[in-house]
C-alpha cells in the first residue's frame, strides 16, 4: 500500500467516524424535539392557558398559574440579575481591566457558570426560604438571578473588552469623563453583543427546574403574591410527568412544549441579533 | 503673522510603567498657527511626546512626567490641572479613524455636547461648520443620519477630524493620521491640514518625511527618546545641523 492509498483510507475513516458522531448527536436532539412538538401541539387547548389546575382525577385544568409565575419568577430574576451582571462585567472590562482582581473574578464567574442549578437552588434555600420558614417566589427569582449573573457578566466583559481602546482614546481626546465614555460609547459599540448575552441568559435559566423546586416549589392555585410559594411551568412539569393521571402527563407535554418554543425563539432572537450585527 | 508660542516643552522627561525612560530632557515648541511635525523611526518616542500634550499617558497606572509643557502660561503637567478641559482644548486624532458607533450628526455633536450645548439648532449649525472645515460637508449632506461606519477610511478620517474641530480647540495633535490610508485619502488630509493651521496650531507625528516636508513649517527629528534637532522645516529638510538627522533624511537608517 503507498503513502496515497494509506492516505485516502485515513480520510475516509475519519470522515465516517465525525460524521456518525454527528448524526448521533442530531438524532436524540431531533428525537426529543420532535416528540415534545408532536405531543405537545396536540396537548395546546385554550383551557391549558386560561384555567387553573383542577384537584386530582377532576378533568379540564390548566396552568394557567405555572404560565403567570414563570413570567413573574424569570422576569424578577432578569431585573436582578441583567443589571448586576452589566455592572459587574463593566467594572471588569473597565475599571479593574488587566488586574488580578478582575482576572480571578472572570475565574469564579466561569466555574459559576457551570456549577449545578441544584447546588444554586440548595443555597438559596438555606438564605432565603429555611430563615422564613415556607417556599417564596422571591427565592425562585434570586436562584435564577444568580444563575444569570455570571453568564451575563462574562459576555458584557468579552463583549466590551471587543470594543477597541483607540474608541474610547478618541472619547477621551475629547474631554470626556471616563463614565460619559462607557455609557455613550463603549455601550453603544457593544450593544447588540450584551443584548445577545442577555437573551441567551434568559433562555439558559427558563428552562431550569432544581433550583426552583428548592425555592419557589410549586403552588396548585393562582398566585401573584412573591412572598409565597409560586407555580412554574418547569415544576409542574416535573410534577405531572411524575404523577399517575394521563391528563397531567398531557398537560406536561404542552408545557414542555410552550416552554421549548419560549427558549426557542429567544435564542433565534439571540442568534438574528448576532448575524445582524456583523453582517 | 506674529510668530507666538502655543505650546512649550522645558526639560521634559517621561517614564512609562514606573522606570522606562521614554522621554529625555525634550525642548521643544509649537508655534501657533503652524504645523509642527514630528519625524524620526520608529520607538524613537515621537507619539510618546505627542501624548504627552494633551496628557494621555494619565489613562495608564504608573506613567510619570517630570519638566513642564507650558501652555498659556500654565505648567499643564502639573497637579491641579483640571484634564477633561485640557483636553477639550487641545485635541487628538488617531491613526486608525475612530468614529463612535453613531450617526455622522452624533459623532460631530458628542464633544458639543459633553461642553454642555444641548440646543438643536446650534448644535446643527456647528455641525456643518465643522464638517466644512473638514472638507467633508459636501459629501456627507444628505445623510447626516447615517451610521458613520458607512463613510470610507478616508472620510471617516475627515469626519473625526470634524469632530475634534467641532469643539473649537486650539491645538490638534495627530498621530500618523494618514498611514492606514490610500494615497488619495492622504491627499485631501494633507490638503486640509494646511488649510487647518489658519485656526488651529497644528502638531503631527508622521513616519512620512516627504509629508513632513510638504505640509510642515517646523520639523524636530527623535532619535531614542531624544529631541535631536528642531528647526524651521525648509532648514532641516536642505541643511541639517547635525549628523544624524541628515543621515536619517537622507535614507541612511531608519
Amino acid at each position: 500500500m503507498n503513502i496515497d492509498q494509506k492516505r485516502r483510507i485515513e480520510s475516509i475513516v475519519a470522515l465516517t467516524l465525525s460524521t456518525l458522531a454527528a448524526l448521533s448527536g442530531m438524532f436524540w436532539l431531533v428525537f426529543i424535539l420532535g416528540d415534545v412538538l408532536v405531543r405537545g401541539i396536540g396537548a395546546l387547548t385554550p383551557s391549558l392557558f386560561l384555567n387553573d389546575p383542577t384537584p386530582a382525577g377532576v378533568s379540564g385544568g390548566g396552568l394557567r398559574n405555572a404560565f403567570v409565575g414563570q413570567l413573574m419568577i424569570t422576569g424578577v430574576a432578569t431585573l436582578i440579575g441583567v443589571p448586576i451582571g452589566i455592572l459587574g462585567g463593566t467594572f471588569l472590562a473597565e475599571y479593574a481591566r488587566g488586574t488580578k482582581v478582575a482576572q480571578a473574578i472572570s475565574v469564579l464567574s466561569d466555574i459559576m457558570v457551570s456549577v449545578p442549578s441544584i447546588v444554586v437552588g440548595t443555597f438559596i434555600y438555606a438564605i432565603m426560604v429555611k430563615p422564613v420558614g415556607h417556599f417564596n417566589g422571591w427565592a425562585g427569582a434570586v436562584a435564577l438571578a444568580v444563575i444569570m449573573i455570571p453568564v451575563v457578566l462574562r459576555t458584557t466583559e468579552d463583549m466590551l473588552s471587543l470594543v477597541p481602546w483607540t474608541l474610547r482614546e478618541a472619547a477621551f481626546a475629547l474631554g470626556a469623563p471616563y463614565y460619559k465614555v462607557i455609557i455613550q460609547v463603549v455601550y453603544r459599540g457593544a450593544a447588540t453583543g450584551i443584548l445577545t448575552g442577555i437573551l441567551l441568559s434568559i433562555a439558559r435559566v427558563a428552562g431550569e427546574t432544581a433550583p426552583l423546586l428548592f425555592t419557589s416549589f410549586n403552588n396548585s392555585f393562582m398566585s401573584t403574591d412573591m412572598r409565597g410559594s409560586m407555580a412554574s411551568l418547569t415544576a409542574s412539569i416535573f410534577q405531572y410527568a411524575m404523577g399517575p393521571y394521563d391528563e397531567w402527563h398531557i398537560q406536561a407535554w404542552g408545557a414542555s412544549f410552550v416552554i421549548t418554543v419560549f427558549i426557542l425563539l429567544i435564542t433565534i432572537a439571540g442568534r438574528l441579533i448576532i448575524k445582524w450585527r456583523y453582517k | 503673522m506674529a510668530d507666538i508660542v502655543e505650546l512649550q516643552a522645558k526639560n521634559l522627561n517621561f517614564y512609562y510603567a514606573g522606570n522606562v525612560h521614554s522621554l529625555k530632557q525634550i525642548n521643544v515648541s509649537a508655534h501657533r498657527n503652524t504645523v509642527t511635525a514630528l519625524i524620526g523611526p520608529s520607538g524613537c518616542g515621537k507619539t510618546t511626546l505627542l501624548r504627552c500634550f494633551n496628557r494621555m499617558h494619565d489613562l495608564y497606572p504608573k506613567n510619570r512626567y517630570e519638566g513642564e509643557i507650558l501652555f498659556e502660561n500654565n505648567n499643564i503637567l502639573s497637579d491641579g490641572v483640571d484634564i477633561i478641559k485640557l483636553r477639550s482644548r487641545i485635541g487628538m486624532v488617531f491613526q486608525k479613524p475612530t468614529p463612535f458607533p453613531m450617526t455622522i450628526f452624533d459623532n460631530i455633536a458628542y464633544g458639543l455636547k459633553l461642553n454642555g450645548i444641548s440646543k438643536r439648532s446650534e448644535l446643527s449649525e456647528r455641525v456643518e461648520k465643522a464638517l466644512k472645515n473638514a472638507a467633508l460637508w459636501d459629501e456627507v449632506r444628505d445623510k447626516l443620519n447615517v451610521s458613520a461606519y458607512d463613510l470610507s477610511g478616508g472620510q471617516q478620517q475627515r469626519l473625526v477630524i470634524a469632530r475634534a474641530l467641532a469643539v473649537e480647540p486650539d491645538i490638534l495633535l495627530f498621530d500618523e493620521p494618514t498611514s492606514a490610508l490610500d494615497p488619495i485619502s492622504t491627499g485631501k488630509i494633507e490638503e486640509l491640514l494646511v488649510q487647518l493651521k489658519n485656526d488651529v496650531s497644528i502638531i503631527i507625528v508622521t513616519h512620512n518625511m516627504q509629508q513632513a516636508a510638504r505640509i510642515s513649517d517646523w520639523t524636530g527629528f527623535m532619535m531614542l527618546g531624544e529631541l535631536i534637532e528642531y528647526d524651521k522645516t525648509d532648514k532641516m529638510f536642505t541643511a541639517p545641523s547635525e549628523k544624524l538627522t541628515e543621515d536619517y533624511i537622507t535614507g541612511r537608517f531608519g
